[in-house]
């Protein structure tokens, strides 16, 4: 860990204004990923600015019949609130495949979409990796990449990203809501929150340098069968292999996003055409133009097995 | 005190306290934080610094240069030493990989630099700093590709499971060739690792020539020779410390970089230097237990007797090192008159492979009683009746040695009888329970007890209390207890009259914590010198020894008695011996046998595998204390569940090391993981294995589980896995279609 400063920010506009001001600085919230990645190195921020005392931490009705999630809404108050699990089951349970349960207590919802890979070669500090170091190559790619994207992948990269609330995030059509130093705010959908790898996979989010989430909010309800399934090598705290976040209507259509697949939680809303075929043509269309790797060549098959176990369950 | 006759009847058997499933007494001190481990010892030197150890980047070449400038001048720093500053260090005769010092990288994150600092970060940043140019080599890192130029080889672990290089009974090509039923299969098992709570710790003090560990170590008179020899320093200058250990699993048994390199920066800080491996280097820095590829062949007649069966292990290791014995229990566990064992070694510039939990069978059975399975199911026969048909009770290759204590079969039935085996289906697939496929699997376990010679101190105060010192450590396994149990009895003193201090090296040697000899040994050290204690008591009350009865803080003879510390007087008395074994090991074979029994589900779409429940019958000779022997047994269970479904070092094969080198990424189970389990001790006395009549338990616990997992898993799904771990990829392709 790099020796670095602090402040608290009282303000949203503050907080952007203080990292516009300091290249290398940082926002702090939970810290649950940021400290163990300053720790080794691969963050090293001069400067934090924590954000804690923003009051950002109520869900709110919107005018719209939604939530609006604050920025600092713990993922364990988030998955306790009675809305969310009345009306966006997929999300609470999506929080709670999550991490273990001290994680959730200070994990927050901006921290959560900004959590970064677990690819192993991004924390194995004595090998290229472009995340880590722009330019200097991909050691997963040939590696060990059993973990690793199946889709959306590039020469530069095939890390995915690791949160499971921002795959129900996705399913949901939330919207992340922020603020400038310049005092400017805008609402960016959550599918184009998360960027694919492209040339430059230390480039992950939408977001300018100068920009600060203030909150999440999320469409009315739609009803709906909520399924967040969960594959993993044991039953609780691990990464995805593959996740399937559901929503399924009595009609038999519906949405489907995936975690585990590529650098941002996996949605292809053109395939949802196919889910009443079922899971095999649905899937064939979701991850259509796949270019898996020998060790994770399972994760196709595993998702479309996934998602016909889920379908069923949704429809049982 | 000799032991190199069966035991007969002595103090032990009152079973007063020995037996008893008594509370750890070290558990407050646990609990409420207060057992000083390594790296917690604030109070043993003062002005401690810290050390931040730096691993190497590569897997094999040389370091060419190190630019330790801008580190030295970061804030804080007090002295760097590089492996540049030094030609490689002796090293002790247990260690395959070089510590430290030179230039010359054998394995990725060898040791390369310490950096000493007023605090533990500036330390880790001013390591950052240091820049170091490597000349890479291209490097073996593939144990297949390795395979066809491995070389037979014989060993001795040093933790047990010692196997000649090639053994042959009768004629076994010839036996497996006219076998009317018969399996050739191969089997993989990957590379673990220790994977402990508490990473290698040490502080490192220097006063003059004498140089104090205060470390976390199974092993302290190993280590204190290990340390002088590595330094170049007389043993007599070296005191190891180590009372309290977070685990080991035998990564700790042997000297390792954190004790040295400790010893390196306090020299050159000139003032105590702590330190910890980061999480990060323990995979890479330390020790693991090596993969390997198992070939097992069995001939059988149709009624199941066994006339042909061989088992080959292949395994690699740095140049020096030694092969993993995973053959050791097919030499001993099944009847058969045509027998081959063989062991290969391939080099490999991986890390360095050693001992872990159970070395040699643990992998061995992780085949073979998976082979043994399958061959059931070739003969259809119930996998348990197979097994009791190739019973034997001598050693198959030496039939005039017999086993001391064999309960195999009857750890088997009762498990049966308790786990209700008759319920499940000879046929595969057959039992679903929602998205569940369930099934039940069952093995063998074994694990040979090694007996260790092993020395103890006892004190006797004026007060009738007792205090043993050995050497020995508790490595979590209750060695404080069952040494205070040992004591307690002999004495004839309530347990709380008794304590134990353990795991310095001014004390008696002991046998040390591992290859599950530990409780065992340990406890006959102290009742050898507790003997010797009782016949000075004796004498000096003027009673006949023979007729002593210690008993209730009293030493009665004849119508005489007198409180025990009558006798120590103002002064105390004391007495040290050590038990050391005769040759009984060799006229009889000292084996544990257990029965794991194993209930999976499998979820029918995705592959995971669950765990539902799980049971271990074990005879593994007198249970000292069934509390702490359960607590052994539940934790190995829980590791074999993670060497059957999760556990594995991901090699890089072509940068040469272990990808997944944190506990993110190296999954062990966690609670979710594990819902029920149960462990059944037989009634078991073996006095061929000392005066306590004792065995180990310790690692029998994991030996056959990740087989009982695997064989469930087939009786669940009807797909055969024989590469470990057993993760969803490797089957999913072979699951029946999702509804």
């Amino acid at each position: 860990m790099r020796p670095f400063t602090y402040e608290r920010a009282r303000s949203p506009a503050e907080a952007a204004t203080a990292v516009a001001r300091q290249p290398d600085s940082k926002f702090i919230a939970g810290g649950t990923n940021l400290l163990d990645l300053m720790k080794l190195q691969i963050e090293t921020p001069a400067h934090l600015i924590d954000v804690n005392g923003l009051g950002l931490d109520r869900i709110e009705a919107t005018p719209e019949g939604g939530l609006r999630i604050g920025a600092l809404v713990r993922n364990t108050s988030l998955a306790a609130d009675e809305r969310v699990r009345r009306d966006y089951g997929v999300l609470a349970r999506a929080l709670l495949a999550g991490a273990s349960g001290q994680l959730r207590n200070k994990a927050t919802t901006a921290g959560n979409l900004l959590q970064r890979t677990r690819c192993p070669y991004f924390y194995g500090t004595a090998q290229p990796c472009n995340k880590r170091q722009p330019g200097s190559g991909c050691a997963a790619i040939g590696g060990v990449t059993r973990q690793l994207g199946v889709i959306g992948t590039s020469e530069a990269c095939i890390a995915t990203h690791p949160s499971d609330m921002a795959v129900a995030m996705r399913a949901l059509d939330a919207v992340v809501e922020t603020i400038r130093a310049d005092g400017t705010a805008r609402r960016i959908p959550i599918a184009e929150f998360h960027r694919l790898p492209g040339e430059t996979p230390h480039i992950e989010t939408a977001m300018a340098r100068d920009e600060f989430i203030t909150a999440v909010t999320l469409p009315p309800p739609i009803g709906g069968r909520h399924v967040y399934r969960k594959v993993r090598d044991r039953a609780s705290y691990a990464f995805a292999l593959v996740s399937v976040a559901a929503v399924v209507q009595r009609d038999g259509t519906g949405r489907v996003a995936l975690g585990g697949v590529a650098h941002k939680p996996w949605r292809v809303e053109a395939a949802e055409a196919e889910l009443p075929r079922g899971a095999k043509q649905a899937m064939a269309a979701i991850l259509d133009g796949a270019q898996p790797t020998h060790d994770n060549a399972f994760k196709v098959t595993l998702a479309e097995r996934t998602l016909a176990s889920v379908l069923a369950e949704a429809r049982g | 005190m000799k032991f190199d006759t069966p035991a007969t009847s002595n103090p032990i058997d009152q079973l007063k306290v020995v037996g008893h499933p008594v509370d750890r007494i070290d558990g407050p001190r646990k609990t409420t934080g207060t057992a000083p481990y390594a790296y917690e010892r604030h109070d043993v030197a003062r002005n401690q610094a810290y050390g931040h150890v730096l691993g190497a980047g590569i897997g094999k070449g040389r370091v060419t240069a190190m630019d330790t400038a801008a580190a030295r001048a970061a804030p804080g720093v007090v002295a760097i030493v590089t492996t540049l500053d030094m030609p490689r260090l002796e090293k002790g005769p247990r260690n395959t990989a070089s510590l430290f010092g030179g230039p010359d990288v054998q394995h990725y994150h060898q040791a390369i630099a310490v950096v000493v600092a007023e605090t533990f970060e500036q330390a880790r940043d001013a390591a950052a700093m240091i820049r170091v140019e490597y000349a890479r080599q291209p490097g073996r890192f593939d144990l297949a590709a390795e395979g066809p130029k491995a070389q037979l080889a014989s060993a001795e672990s040093g933790e047990g499971g010692a196997a000649p290089q090639e053994d042959r009974t009768g004629d076994f090509e010839g036996a497996f060739a006219r076998a009317p039923v018969k399996l050739d299969e191969t089997y993989t098992t990957p590379d673990e690792s220790h994977a402990m709570m508490e990473p290698h710790a040490t502080i490192a003090a220097w006063d003059g020539e004498t140089l104090t560990l205060w470390t976390s170590n199974q092993m302290i008179a190993w280590g204190r020779t290990d340390v002088a020899k590595t330094l170049g320093i007389p043993e007599e200058n070296v005191r190891l410390d180590s009372p309290f250990i977070g685990g080991g699993f035998g990564g700790k048994l042997f000297l390792r970089a954190d004790a040295v390199l400790a010893a390196l920066g306090a020299k050159a800080a000139r003032r105590p230097v702590k330190l910890a491996l980061a999480r990060p280097l323990m995979a890479n820095n330390t020790t693991h237990r090596p993969a390997t590829i198992q070939r097992i062949r069995i001939g059988a007649q149709p009624d199941g007797r066994i006339t042909a069966i061989a088992h080959e292990s292949l395994s690699g290791d740095l140049e020096g090192g030694g092969p993993e014995t995973a053959v050791a229990q097919t030499k001993l566990l099944y009847a058969g008159a045509n027998r081959l064992t063989a062991m290969r070694l391939a080099v490999l510039d991986l890390p360095e492979g050693n001992a872990m939990r159970a070395p040699g069978e643990a992998p061995g059975l992780m085949a073979l009683e998976v082979a043994m399975d399958e061959m059931a199911e070739r003969l259809g026969i119930d996998p348990i009746a197979f097994r009791v048909v190739n019973d034997t009770q001598v050693d198959p290759e030496a039939p005039d040695r017999p086993f001391s204590q064999r309960q195999l079969i009857e750890c088997l039935r009762t498990g049966a009888e308790r786990f209700g085996w008759s319920r499940r289906s000879a046929t595969p697939g057959q039992r679903r329970e929602g998205r569940w496929l369930v099934g039940m699997g069952v093995a063998a376990g074994f694990r040979n007890n090694l007996v260790m010679a092993s020395g103890a101190r006892v004190r006797l105060d004026g007060s009738g209390g007792v205090t043993v010192e050995t050497d020995m450590t508790d490595i979590g396994t209750g060695s404080y207890t069952i040494i205070a149990q040992t004591a307690a009895e002999m004495m004839g003193v309530p347990l709380d009259r008794v304590t134990v201090r353990l795991g310095d090296s001014s004390f008696p040697v002991s046998a040390g914590s591992g290859g599950q000899w530990g409780g065992n040994s340990s406890t006959a050290g102290v009742y050898a010198a507790c003997v010797k204690l009782r016949e000075a008591v004796a004498q000096r009350l003027g009673f006949n020894s023979a007729e002593a009865v210690f008993a209730d803080g009293e030493v009665r003879a004849g119508n005489h008695s007198a409180p025990l510390g009558q006798a120590a007087g103002a002064d105390g008395m004391v007495a040290e011996d050590t038990i050391e074994y005769g040759d009984l090991a060799k006229r009889y074979q000292q084996s544990t046998f257990a029965g794991h029994f194993v209930e999976v589900g499998v979820d029918a779409a995705t592959g995971e595998t669950r765990v539902r429940r799980m049971l271990a019958v074990c005879a593994a000779g007198r249970i000292l204390n069934p509390k702490s022997a359960r607590s052994q047994v539940i934790g190995a269970m829980t590791m074999g569940v993670g060497a059957a479904l999760m556990e594995e070092l991901a090699v890089d094969k072509r940068h040469g090391f272990f990808v997944n080198h944190d506990l993110a990424g190296y999954e062990v189970p966690v609670h979710a993981d594990i819902p029920h389990q149960e462990v059944i001790f037989l009634d078991e006395v073996d006095p061929i294995s000392s005066p306590m009549k004792a065995k180990g338990v310790g690692e029998l616990g994991i030996c056959g589980v990740g087989a009982a997992v695997a064989n469930a898993m087939y009786n669940a799904t009807g797909v055969r896995l024989r590469d470990y771990p057993m993760t969803l990829d490797k089957m999913i392709d072979r699951l029946p279609q999702v509804v």
